[in-house]
């Protein structure tokens, strides 16, 4: 293993179809029309010095070092800046620009300390190579005059141009005084992050980098994705870790464990210590970008609330009690086999998760379906995805976003309804406003005033605020709009989809009851909004749809992406770059674990359990005869639970007491099982109520797979060995092993050949093929050896495109006197989903709490401030937590996140839930609230519940 | 699962089959209980269809005739 060293070629690539050919040196290089000179020579493998060129943004020529001689031209003119032509005859090195580039490097060293011994970025330096590069010997100047790296002049007095360091963010510093205002870290921000938090302040030699209006990093409006520091040449923006630890000297390329974007990064190390994570270049979901928490919030890796050993306990108000491996796999075996024989064999389940890799998950379903003998396996994309899968299975005959990221690149209208990629998506939301500063259009359709509606450059043509719950009828609205001015696309129609079911669809739609006018009465949205909408969506070129967890967390939010889907269809915006359907995932591996069988109704690949030979295809693999019944869902393993038919199950990496609706029924489920075991870093909310628990391993501790929203297997590598002893699979293989299956696993890459045996969408994948090509877009089989990126390009995988009649069917969640606000929920960017990762990081200098937001009007009625507490009481429950008054919620609709699990957001949460697939309507709460004086009862009391749950009796012992 | 939220979860889904094609209506109710409940709720749905009164939509019921309904307990 080494240090993977990118190769910078300084300029962009550019997709030109025209070549030019240039001699670089006496070396002829053909290279696309439109390539830099220094882009070129890169590429015949000359590396011309520079200091403020770097592949990640665009040229700016302010270095004055890259500069070369053409023959013919006059001058030195950049080589950043000057596009490479037919015929040009360039030098790099010529006694001219020797003397130039030394004179230009002795007038930066001139202002630069000489602490090169003692600077964190020693051996990673751009400007330590450049003085290298140019062989720079002397530097005349003194560092009397005028400097910005000195706290005081030669008299003793203060140098006013000096600037202290800013430490504000937590993962990295600010050194003014090694600052070569090469502005990359400006241009970072601006085209890759799209934030423009950074400026340079002042002119000549006062210029300065600064964050906002001269405000500390922490201070100011940067969201903290590492691109600046990515890209500084020097050791002025330097990520904390590098100065505690020093350089890394061995990396692997691994995936971002946090959201469904799936970011491959650099795991960069010193032995076995993690150093930094750096986006990876090469990543084709990411490019080289990054977030606030791939980039830097790994901590919880280390965390001291990691558990290492095994626990077990006879009855949940006893402390733990820590055993070994051995003994705790060995009563997991022995209590799932007693509660089969006692209470049959559907008594036990399993619940998969999306955080952890394809093999770990694909174990887990294996375990229910081929050990216990039952289908009861569910994942946490029961409480978000699911209304996708049958969605899209309905309508193109599978559960999958049908396009790349690199698609959005050539999108002319951007429609997003129910997600909020700035917070949620961060890597991807940065690309969507790349794409629209380049002038794409955007239409968002969300009850809150999201960042993307209006943010530096970015301004949605058309903000849609409907009310939460109205989805349908918004869509379905502007579906009439297209169908009544004919705006659809006959051909595509015709083609590809069902003509009757389309004409059945367009009476539907053209109904009255879904006109404009109509609907807007009802979802409080402009009528001529929704026209515009449509219009816009319907004849502006290519049109991609984004969606999220605002689409599907709804009684109809199986219909609402069947919705999308017909939209798509009839504005023939399928099977094509730049158009689709794009469901944005909300864990890193809710796409795989999907994909993997993780439902009760179907085995991996999307196959009902009901189907002979498919199950007739895994029983000669397995050597078992398989249950051909769907299983329970979670919901429903709750149910079944409280009533006393369900006693035992294994929960991978899931923590269903805080992530799932109405957590006094989740909480009465599984305090009515005798056997909850829970498999986790941490002591979980879950883990409150549960017998065993088994240490679990993180991204960094195991080899796998995730498989990203666009449909992208990424490999997983293990950095270091795991902390308490196995990564996930092995545990798993060890439970079914102790429950007399003959397991034999001793490697991620077996488990993957044995899915591309069964699953046909999976046919071609191996190991092998992943690090070859870096990764794979399924399907990936013989009529796809190397993947599909985009998917239904010939036709539907369901042979003719189905439209489905989208009635809207109002909540049975409804507003009235008691309870007069809708709640909504969400994500913020530095926290992710429970917390249980981020909030074990710095990332709470940025969110320490959730808080509700409420629209002035609706506050003033109340009485309620800003930052009072407030109570938040619904049909379900109440809880507390702290107001945040603003007018990004219109009045009647309150907002807040659920990243802590103290604010309880779910015990308001109710139970209803999508009418196809259960997914749990956690996007509507009636809710009421009013000025409180703290948190509610429940909460203290359930902290003190769980703190007496967490004992654990050697170190309680230690300790009291 | 208490009677009252299978009802409603059947209910539910009658509502949206309703709303499709009235040749396809039933069938669709149908194929989608014995597609997606575990046989413990179907089980029960049957225990439910005994009753009269029992608040379920006379989609659900007309459906009945193509739902899958175990016999015994596994």
């Amino acid at each position: 293993m080494k240090l993977i060293q990118e190769p910078d070629f300084g300029t962009p690539a550019v997709a030109s179809e025209k070549t030019v050919t240039l001699t670089v040196d006496g070396f002829e290089v053909t290279v696309p029309e439109g390539t830099s000179i220094m882009r070129a020579a890169a590429e015949a493998g000359i590396a011309i010095p520079k200091l403020c060129a770097t592949d990640l943004v665009k040229s700016f020529g302010s270095c004055r070092l890259c500069l070369v001689e053409i023959d013919g031209r006059r001058g030195t003119p950049s080589s950043c800046t000057t596009p490479a032509a037919d015929g040009l005859v360039v030098h790099t090195q010529t006694d001219r620009l020797k003397k130039l580039r030394r004179g230009v490097m002795e007038l930066y060293i001139s202002d630069h300390p000489l602490d090169c011994l003692t600077c964190a970025a020693n051996g990673d330096c751009e400007l330590q190579d450049m003085a290298g590069a140019v062989g720079l010997r002397d530097v005349r100047y003194g560092y009397d005059g005028e400097n910005h790296v000195k706290a005081k002049a030669s008299d003793g007095t203060d140098n006013f141009r000096w600037m202290a360091k800013d430490e504000t963010n937590p993962y990295f510093t600010y050194d003014p005084s090694k600052c070569i205002v090469c502005s990359r870290c400006v241009r970072a921000c601006e085209e890759v992050q799209g934030t423009f938090a950074l400026t340079i302040e002042g002119r000549g030699f006062e210029s300065r980098v600064s964050p906002g209006a001269h405000e500390s990093f922490l201070g100011s409006e940067c969201v903290s994705c590492g691109a600046c520091v990515q890209a500084c040449p020097t050791g002025t923006l330097q990520e904390k870790s590098i100065i505690e630890i020093g350089q890394p000297e061995h990396s692997l390329v691994t995936t971002c464990a946090y959201c469904g974007v799936g970011c491959s990064f650099k795991a960069e190390m010193r032995g076995d210590e993690l150093v930094r994570m750096l986006a990876y270049k090469d990543g084709k979901a990411n490019h080289g970008h990054s977030c606030v928490k791939g980039r830097f919030a790994y901590g919880y890796a280390n965390h001291g609330d990691r558990i290492l050993n095994p626990m077990i306990r006879e009855k949940t108000s006893d402390p733990w009690r820590e055993v070994s491996w051995e003994e705790a796999l060995s009563h997991v075996a022995s209590e799932f086999r007693r509660l089969q024989y006692q209470h049959g064999r559907e008594s036990i389940g399993v619940i998969t998760s999306s955080r952890c890799t394809n093999e770990e998950t694909f174990l887990v379903q294996k375990l229910a379906r081929a050990v216990f003998g039952n289908n009861n396996t569910d994942t946490c994309a029961r409480v978000c995805h699911s209304p996708t899968g049958y969605g899209l299975g309905q309508t193109f005959g599978t559960s999958a976003g049908t396009q790349d990221f690199d698609s959005v690149e050539q999108s002319d209208v951007i429609l997003v309804i129910g997600a909020n990629p700035t917070d949620g998506h961060p890597v991807f939301g940065s690309r969507l406003k790349k794409r629209i500063r380049q002038g794409a259009k955007l239409i968002v359709i969300d009850p809150r005033r999201i960042d993307l509606v209006r943010t530096p450059h970015v301004e949605a043509a058309h903000h849609l605020p409907l009310r939460p719950g109205t989805n349908v009828a918004v869509l379905t609205s502007l579906a009439h709009v297209i169908v009544t001015e004919t705006l659809y696309d006959e051909a595509f129609i015709r083609e590809r989809c069902d003509w009757d079911e389309f004409q059945d669809w367009a009476e539907f739609v053209s109904r009255e009851e879904n006109s404009p006018e109509t609907v807007g009465a009802l979802s409080g949205v402009d009528p001529e909004e929704i026209r515009g909408a449509a219009r816009l969506y319907a004849t502006g070129g290519n049109g991609a749809i984004y969606y999220g967890l605002g689409v599907t967390e709804h009684s109809q939010g199986s219909t609402t992406v069947m919705a999308i889907a017909n939209l798509a269809m009839a504005t023939g915006n399928l099977g094509r770059p730049g158009v689709g359907v794009n469901p944005l995932r909300g864990q890193n591996n809710v796409q795989g674990s999907c994909d993997m069988g993780s439902f009760p109704h179907e085995f991996p690949g999307y196959r009902h359990v009901s189907i002979d030979e498919v199950r007739e295809s895994f029983e000669k693999i397995w050597g078992v005869s398989l249950n051909d019944e769907p299983g329970l869902r979670i919901n429903n393993m709750l149910d079944a639970a409280v009533e006393g038919s369900f006693k035992g199950i294994y929960i991978q990496g899931e923590d269903i007491l805080q992530s799932d609706p109405d957590t006094h029924h989740v909480a009465a489920g599984l305090a009515a099982m005798e056997c909850v075991v829970v498999h986790d870093l941490f002591l979980n909310e879950t883990a409150n109520y549960a017998h065993v628990f088994l240490p679990g391993s993180t991204f960094l501790e195991k080899d796998g797979t995730f498989t990203n929203a666009e449909r992208r297997i990424n490999r997983v590598r293990k950095v270091m060995t795991p902390r308490a002893g196995y990564a996930d699979w092995e545990v798993t293989q060890e439970i079914a092993n102790a429950m007399g299956a003959n397991w034999t696993y001793t490697h991620p890459s077996q488990i993957m050949a044995e899915i591309a045996l069964t699953t046909p969408s999976f046919t071609g994948v191996t190991y092998e093929l992943l690090d070859e090509k870096g990764s794979i877009q399924w399907p990936c089989n013989d009529k796809a050896p190397e993947g599909t990126p985009i998917m239904h390009v010939d036709g539907f995988v369901r042979g003719k495109g189905k439209f489905i009649r989208t009635e809207y069917v109002a909540t049975d969640e409804r507003t009235g006197p008691r309870f007069p606000l809708l709640l909504t929920t969400g994500r913020i960017l530095s926290q992710y989903n429970v917390g249980a990762q981020t909030r074990r990081t710095a990332n709470s200098v940025w969110h320490e709490e959730d808080r509700l937001e409420i629209n002035p009007i609706d506050a003033e009625v109340r009485g309620v401030k800003d930052g009072d507490w407030v109570r938040i009481a619904s049909r379900a429950g109440e809880t507390s937590l702290r107001a945040l008054i603003t007018d990004r919620v219109v009045p009647g609709v309150v907002y807040t996140t659920f990243h802590h699990p103290s604010t309880q957001a779910n015990v308001v949460t109710t139970d209803y839930s999508d009418w196809a697939t259960s997914c749990p309507e956690y996007k509507v709460t009636a809710v009421q609230i009013s000025p409180s004086n703290g948190q509610s009862d429940w909460q203290l009391e359930y902290e003190d519940q769980a703190r007496r749950a967490r004992r654990i009796a050697s170190s309680v012992d230690a300790a009291e | 699962m208490s009677a009252a939220k299978l009802v409603y979860k059947a209910n539910q889904i009658a509502t949206f089959f309703q709303s499709q094609s009235p040749d396809e209506a039933a069938a669709g109710v149908a194929a989608h209980i014995n597609k997606f409940w575990e046989p413990r709720m179907r089980r029960q749905l049957a225990d439910i269809l005994r009753h009269d009164d029992n608040g379920l939509k006379p989609l659900v019921i007309e459906a009945a005739g193509d739902i899958h309904f175990p016999q015994t307990t596994s």
